[in-house]
């Protein structure tokens, strides 16, 4: 099946200010391949991706394609190489339409210049059923979920003719449904001799869809694997050079009063009938593919959502929550999936960011005392080992894992009981992941209280002292750690049950 | 260590001081005049108005905000004012007067944008028109004019041989300097132009702080229009018109950003002072008023591309 060598990369080498991003960096690409990238966030990989799709140049080393020597010379030129690359952040414009998004830029025309719709129509059609996939290309972007416009880039990809495509963390925001689709689209691309980068940081997939495996670690390349010669273990000590012998760390469970109940709550969108009762020191999973509600119930406890009817109670007394304000002032807080755009200010220095929440607690008439926030600051640094210059340092220069610890710091700051994580570990790497795991353990042992959304099963698994299940608004079960298995969470998850 | 970390921190307030200093050197070479001490004083004079008002928008346009109407806010003001002195009412009454009409006007501005979810550049641009059309009906048009000599000494008085309006200025600057920069409104104020959804889910009372935002400018353009007044001995309802566009320019090349949560009022200065040396020093060469505005547009823009330049190598 595998073919030949495709795409050769010779001793990459690539420096940012202060940092030496690629080192050297080797590696080859055979035809019909669906070679992995794993490493820990700045290990490298983004790096990679960037030379490849000519939107970074290359400090030195050699590029090889098809056999010849290749100079990227920028992103409509490695299009035209014949490399696709399809970013975590999609590229797409919402209100155009499939077929429109597909050849943007390179519209079919009539001799008169006015576009020829139905040709981009009936071509978008064409690739989209090589890709077996069902779009309307008619349909706009935005009328799209995430899963289908991911595929609408792998189409637009195809369309430029790539024989290469690197996919990064292409599964992040896919539930384990879209993945599946995902993985049986890529293994069609295979068959026809498409070339695949994929850049992942979910373990478990690797093995289902990988045929190789490179790990690079602080811009090194620490080893290239065949997918049949590795395990699991063996590449998370590549990855991170020390054994992590659980993903999950153990803890003391010490669960306490009822802490948070909710009663009854509605709203016509995406909530139906919603009863949960939390107490202190438990982590609650809340497990529910896209769609089921769960982002949303959050949100609507957290107040950014109207509720139609129902109650909430902390500590065992109704309160009314209309704004974030008062979800605060209740010791309500919220790390919202997706740390860049609801998270953090990327431009503001992470001691802005740390302090935001809980700004009254280190001002007085209105003044900020300054020295006072440098010492939260600090205080957090150390406490969640956040790898950063200092508290002057802006957000955007963070890491993935590091910008997550300072959203958490922030809710730490403002001194909440209650937390809603949502997909806390989103693109995080292995060891950030385990780090974030060992502060909610600590939180919750300290007498906190966690509800645990993720996509990630294993996470809510390994995580969870309960966990509840939602399908299309409504929670459909409910398990005990101990009872809880994948395949019984995901029965309920897909709301086969409910209509019983 | 000290002085490296002022220097990158605010190495695009420096550029654009560097430009200053080009364009004095620029005017010194061409008119000998130019670097007298009483025109120096007269430029400090003739840009304190335009300075004062850009502090306002600086705020305004961190908040990723813009405010279209502070020229005619600044009329609107004026013209009450000056009916207050008119009406003999004491002077402390008439200028609080002057500046909370300001004030309601930009807290109507806030309003708008906060609670009627308005884009700020529709907002202000009916208030731009509204508080001119107050101005002109209140007055019928005409101006209203002499004033007591202690009205007069905001403008034309002299504290230790430097000119009042000066001084104010200086005063107001190292004020909305302290709040942007050490207090709370000023905290919000950045995070809310850096990210606004990531800011109300902080809990912080993003709408509210907009408001404030907004009225903070119409009061500075109220507290404009009593230099303006003084200045002139009479409020005029069709003053202050394109007024909004320097103070604008004054704080993009100062180096505020449009995508708001960036800028500094050191910065804002420093592109009013760009801005009154520029007319200053072309009215020295004897350039023409039309030439002048080419010059000042071609000004604005190529700040605005050099900055834009710099700030993609930096990232």
């Amino acid at each position: 099946m595998l073919g030949e060598e495709v795409l050769i990369l010779n001793n990459i080498t690539k420096k940012y200010p202060g940092v030496l991003a690629l080192d050297n960096v080797s590696l080859k690409i055979l035809q019909g391949e669906v070679h992995i990238l794993l490493g820990e966030n700045g290990a490298g990989k983004s790096t990679l991706v960037k030379i490849l799709s000519g939107a970074h140049k290359m400090d030195s080393g050699s590029i090889n394609l098809f056999g010849n020597e290749i100079n990227i010379n920028g992103p409509r030129h490695s299009q035209e190489l014949g490399i696709g690359v399809i970013y975590q952040e999609l590229n797409l414009i919402p209100h155009l339409t499939v077929a429109e998004n597909i050849f943007l830029g390179r519209e079919f025309t009539h001799l008169s210049g006015v576009i020829d719709s139905r040709k981009m129509i009936k071509e978008s059609q064409k690739i989209l059923k090589k890709l077996k996939v069902d779009i309307d290309p008619t349909r706009t972007i935005n009328e799209l979920g995430i899963a289908y416009q991911q595929m609408v880039e792998v189409a637009k990809a195809l369309s430029l003719n790539a024989k290469i495509l690197v996919m990064d963390e292409p599964t992040s925001a896919l539930t384990e449904k879209e993945i599946k689709e995902l993985f049986s689209i890529i293994k069609l691309l295979k068959q026809q001799g498409v070339s695949i980068i994929f850049i992942s940081h979910r373990l478990e997939e690797l093995f289902e869809i990988g045929d190789s495996v490179t790990v690079l670690r602080d811009g090194l390349n620490v080893g290239t694997r065949s997918i049949c010669d590795t395990n699991r273990d063996d590449l998370i000590k590549l990855m991170v050079n020390r054994e992590i012998k659980d993903l999950f760390p153990s803890r003391r469970i010490t669960i306490g009063q009822e802490i948070l109940r909710v009663e009854k709550l509605s709203n016509s969108n995406f909530a139906e009938d919603i009863d949960f009762t939390l107490y202190k020191g438990e982590v609650l999973g809340l497990y529910g593919l896209l769609g089921s509600g769960r982002t949303e119930l959050a949100k609507a406890i957290f107040g950014v959502d109207n509720i139609d009817g129902g109650e909430i109670f902390v500590d065992g007394e109704k309160v009314n929550i209309s704004s974030p304000v008062h979800a605060i002032k209740n010791r309500i807080g919220f790390l919202t999936e997706d740390r860049k755009s609801q998270g953090l200010v990327l431009n503001l220095p992470i001691k802005n960011n740390i302090t935001l929440t809980n700004l009254n607690e280190i001002s007085k008439l209105g003044i900020v005392n300054r020295k006072k926030e440098v010492q939260v600051t600090e205080k957090y640094i150390d406490e969640l080992n956040i790898k950063t210059t200092g508290p002057d340092q802006i957000a955007r220069n963070l890491s993935g894992g590091n910008q997550q610890k300072v959203v958490i710091s922030k809710w730490l700051c403002s001194q909440v009981k209650i937390f809603f994580f949502d997909e806390p570990t989103r693109g995080i790497d292995v060891g950030a992941k385990l780090e974030i795991y060992e502060l909610m353990n600590k939180l919750a042992y300290e007498g906190s209280a966690i509800i645990l959304i993720s996509s990630d099963l294993l996470e809510i698994l390994g995580m969870s002292d309960r966990i509840l299940v939602m399908s299309e608004g409504r929670i459909t079960a409910e398990f005990s750690r101990e009872e809880a298995t994948q395949e019984k969470i995901m029965k309920y998850a897909l709301g086969e049950i409910h209509a019983a | 260590m000290r002085l490296n970390n002022l220097w990158t921190t605010n190495a695009r307030q420096l550029g654009t001081f560097f430009g200053l200093l080009l364009l004095i050197v620029f005017f010194w070479i061409w008119t000998p005049y130019f670097l007298t001490i009483s025109n120096l004083l007269n430029i400090a004079q003739q840009t304190t108005i335009n300075a004062i008002i850009a502090v306002g928008l600086t705020f305004v346009i961190i908040t990723a905000g813009i405010d279209l109407s502070v020229g005619s806010i600044m009329a609107f003001s004026g013209v009450v004012l000056a009916s207050l002195l008119k009406a003999d009412q004491p002077l402390i009454v008439a200028l609080i007067g002057g500046v909370l009409t300001g004030g309601l006007c930009g807290l109507v501005n806030g309003t708008l944008i906060s609670y009627g979810k308005l884009p700020p550049f529709i907002a202000t641009l009916g208030m731009m028109s509204v508080a001119r059309g107050a101005a002109l009906l209140y007055t019928d048009g005409r101006p209203i004019s002499g004033f007591s000599a202690d009205f007069r000494f905001i403008s034309n008085g002299e504290i230790l041989h430097i000119p009042v309006p000066v001084l104010l200025m200086v005063l107001i600057y190292f004020i909305a300097h302290f709040i942007l920069t050490r207090t709370k409104l000023g905290r919000y104020t950045y995070a809310i132009g850096g990210n606004e959804l990531a800011t109300m889910l902080s809990g912080v009372n993003v709408k509210m702080i907009k408001t404030v935002v907004y009225t903070l400018g119409g009061m500075l353009s109220g507290f404009a229009a009593i230099l303006l007044t003084s200045r002139l001995n009479s409020a005029q309802p069709i003053a202050g018109i394109m007024y909004e566009l320097d103070a604008i320019a004054a704080a993009v090349i100062g180096g505020t950003s449009l995508v708001g949560g960036e800028g500094k009022l050191s910065g804002t200065l420093i592109g009013a002072l760009i801005m009154g040396v520029l007319r200053n020093g072309l009215n020295l060469l004897g350039v023409s008023s039309f030439i002048q505005q080419i010059v000042i547009g071609s000004v604005i823009i190529c700040a605005v591309l050099i900055d834009m330049s710099l700030r993609k190598n930096k990232s």
